[in-house]
């Protein structure tokens, strides 16, 4: 500095204060004051009802000034909110306190290292307290990382005043139904190229008896993926196929199923609060049946889909961060979540509680539908699997039969090698 | 003509140049910094088998990761993808352009007026232009499109133009929707360039009988060349790496029929978090570039020299 000449030293000494003041202020956003609550961040899927949101702030509420949970809002589709969280956590991003987690990623999660292990004492309350299937979709390898918040499951909607008798019970028996109607003869399902086409596969896969690995490095071909294969392929060439099918997800099934084009859906429970968005009348004439079986008399496995709450495995407040997972899934905002948001509870007490039976109408076959639930694939390349299946699968209708096996085969042993483009 | 056989640089000569090099020194010195490095280790990255959930099992690999690359079928079809989009939508941006500016050029009141209300597309920010773009298309999202074309006979009152099944439709969308964008921006690199050509050349030729078209094909077009390869250059470079639009309309990826190189390759990057396929598909995208840009360059070269050497 001593050949600075005192012009220079003015203007850089300010600046340099001024950076330091910035910089201070940076990490003080992220850090605690000493003595106040600790500051969480909760980064989790924008729930359409707001409940995530509100749990958050009931349970800042209920800590006694312990933590201040703060919302980070997540993108709508699965694909992107784990796009958004694994970018972070592969950088060691301590900023994610808690998460909430598709149920289908604890092993990746788990085997990255990127989420905490809950300690015994409150996995063991969660385990008690917990049904059963959504509690295994928050292991890995037997090990609690996560804690489950709600369960879902896809049940099939359809219009009472258009829908004649009985709903359909099979898939063939539906896709008949419905390509024979005169009007609003339409299924609507998940059809684009994302992670809702591999439900749909996994889900008939294994109704029809089979799997899709075994284990978890290991294809499992077998006759199940050819008829799960054709049944698609029956649905996307029959008249009961929505004209966008291919390019539809949730969403875009919800707005044909209100816009009154479709009798049929094949979607999660979110429609029925939303369809009291449309009209009084309306939701009074939505009608819900089990999840179509493959074949007369076998049993069905439903997909099985919802979030846990992880927490992070850079987090500088675990522990607070262990108490408030806990709390935002509790009893009080499951059931929030379950009435506002049509979000099925993984607490089974809740499924008993009156006010709940009351808003939920359809409460014991979710209940049932998630016990007897076909569980997606478990492996840490799970991101990867996902991507074959729906990429050979969609647009649906493309492949069938023989053909469907063998490409479904080629790229799952590759995608789960990390080898390959996809 | 050629450089061999300029005179020897002067005294004077050499010492601005070098006080040139020490001026642009501090710049380029920055520029190597901040795109050199990541370059560097993008190509490193490519040569590696190495993916964010098993870091354990890095090694390396060669060229292996291009091998799959190229060999791909996927990334084939991404490429030609790739390649209708740019070639389209810049063909039809240049001849859209160049009337805009003229319209600019030759417009008399308002001049200014025009100029600023041609460039609002340009403004808006691509993802919000694509989203605007996908809810008047999709029919799966209530669209007024659909059922305005189908009313006119265009399409069948079944069809959804961006559905992955019609494909078609979907290139057109995303061509519409991208020529909508940048066509101002190709329009304001031509007004530069036009306003390089002289009156007195159009007055002369006006004189001696010429028509207009005559006026625009012999004269202006000519003058206006070393522009227009500007305008192509930076237009085709970014067509060629075009991501948001697509990746919007196909409803984030949902629709592949539209896939291109670029969204490939965030795929792989971001969502399989492979960051050795994903860096060869990056460096095979970077390399396209480089030759698209060193063609282009040549070309302006080459023109240059035609025109210092024939003044």
């Amino acid at each position: 500095m001593g050949r600075c000449s005192w012009r220079t030293r003015r203007v850089i000494t300010p600046a340099l204060l001024l950076y330091a003041a910035l910089v201070l202020a940076a990490c003080g956003g992220s850090g605690q004051s000493a003595g106040g609550p600790v500051k969480l961040q909760f980064w989790a899927y924008n729930e359409p009802s707001g409940a995530f949101r509100s749990a958050a702030e009931q349970c800042t509420k209920d800590s006694g000034g312990k933590y201040r949970i703060s919302f980070q809002p997540l993108a709508n589709d699965a694909d992107t909110q784990r796009q958004s969280l694994v970018r972070r956590l592969a950088a060691r991003d301590s900023s994610i306190d808690i998460m909430s987690m598709d149920v289908v990623w604890t092993a990746e999660f788990a085997e990255a290292g990127w989420v905490a292990q809950f300690p015994d004492a409150i996995a063991k309350q969660i385990k008690d307290e917990s049904l059963a299937g959504p509690y295994d979709t928050a292991t890995y390898q037997h090990k609690l990382f996560a804690a489950p918040a709600n369960s879902n499951t896809q049940l099939l909607w359809y219009r009472k005043s258009l829908v004649k008798g009985a709903p359909p019970k099979t898939w063939d028996e539906l896709i008949d139904t419905a390509s024979k109607m005169k009007k609003a003869g339409r299924i609507e399902i998940q059809g684009a190229a994302y992670e809702g086409m591999t439900v749909w596969f996994n889900a008939l896969v294994a109704s029809a008896g089979g799997q899709i690995l075994k284990g978890p490095q290991k294809a499992d071909p077998g006759p199940a993926w050819t008829k799960a294969a054709n049944i698609i392929a029956k649905l996307a060439n029959s008249q009961a196929a929505d004209p966008s099918l291919s390019s539809q997800k949730e969403d875009q099934n919800r707005i044909a199923f209100e816009s009154g084009d479709a009798a049929f859906q094949i979607n999660y429970p979110f429609i029925y609060p939303s369809g009291a968005d449309v009209s009084k009348k309306f939701q009074d004439d939505i009608g819900w049946a089990p999840y179509p079986a493959v074949e007369k008399g076998k049993p069905v496995e439903p997909p099985i889909g919802g979030f846990n709450f992880g927490v992070g495995a850079y987090s500088k407040h675990k522990d607070e961060a262990f108490a408030a997972a806990q709390c935002l899934r509790n009893e009080k905002n499951q059931k929030v979540a379950a009435s506002d948001g049509g979000l099925p509870p993984t607490i089974a007490k809740v499924y008993e509680d009156q006010k709940f039976r009351k808003d939920y109408p359809f409460a014991d076959l979710i209940k049932k539908q998630i016990e007897q639930g076909g569980v997606r694939p478990e492996t840490p390349a799970y991101a990867d699997l996902s991507l074959a299946i729906a990429t050979t699968l969609s647009p649906p209708g493309r492949v069938k039969g023989q053909e469907a096996l063998q490409e479904l085969k080629n790229k799952i042993s590759k995608a789960l090698k990390s080898e390959g483009l996809l | 003509m050629s450089r061999a056989e300029k005179k020897p640089l002067s005294e004077r000569a050499k010492a601005e140049r070098k006080l040139g090099w020490m001026l642009c020194a501090p710049a380029a010195i920055v520029m190597l910094l901040v795109t050199a490095y990541p370059i560097g280790n993008a190509i490193w990255l490519s040569l590696q088998k190495s993916d964010l959930r098993f870091p354990d099992q890095s090694e390396f690999i060669g060229l292996s990761n291009y091998v799959t690359v190229l060999s791909s079928h996927l990334w084939w079809r991404d490429v030609l993808n790739t390649v209708i989009l740019t070639l389209a939508s810049v063909s039809i941006e240049l001849v859209l352009g160049m009337l805009l500016a003229l319209a600019m050029h030759r417009a008399i009141f308002g001049r200014g007026l025009i100029r600023t209300s041609a460039l609002i597309p340009y403004g808006i920010v691509t993802v919000v232009a694509a989203f605007a773009w996908r809810l008047a298309f999709a029919k799966a999202e209530g669209g007024f499109m659909p059922g305005l074309l189908s009313s006119l006979g265009i399409i069948g009152d079944q069809t959804d133009p961006l559905a992955q099944t019609s494909t078609v439709s979907t290139f057109i969308v995303a061509i519409l929707a991208e020529v909508w964008k940048t066509t101002p921006f190709m329009a304001l690199l031509l007004l530069a360039g036009l306003s390089l050509v002289s009156d007195e050349l159009h007055e002369a030729a006006k004189i001696d009988g010429a028509t207009a078209w005559q006026r625009f094909w012999r004269i202006t077009i000519p003058l206006m060349k070393p522009a227009i390869l500007v305008a192509l250059l930076f237009r085709t470079l970014d067509a060629f790496r075009i991501f948001d639009t697509v990746y919007i309309l196909s409803n984030s990826g949902g629709n592949r029929s539209i896939e291109t190189v670029s969204v490939l390759g965030y795929n792989t990057l971001l969502s399989r978090l492979n960051l050795g396929l994903g860096s060869a598909v990056s460096v095979l995208i970077f390399f396209s570039v480089v030759l698209i840009a060193a063609g282009f360059v040549k070309l302006l070269g080459t023109n240059l020299d035609q025109q210092t050497g024939s003044s």
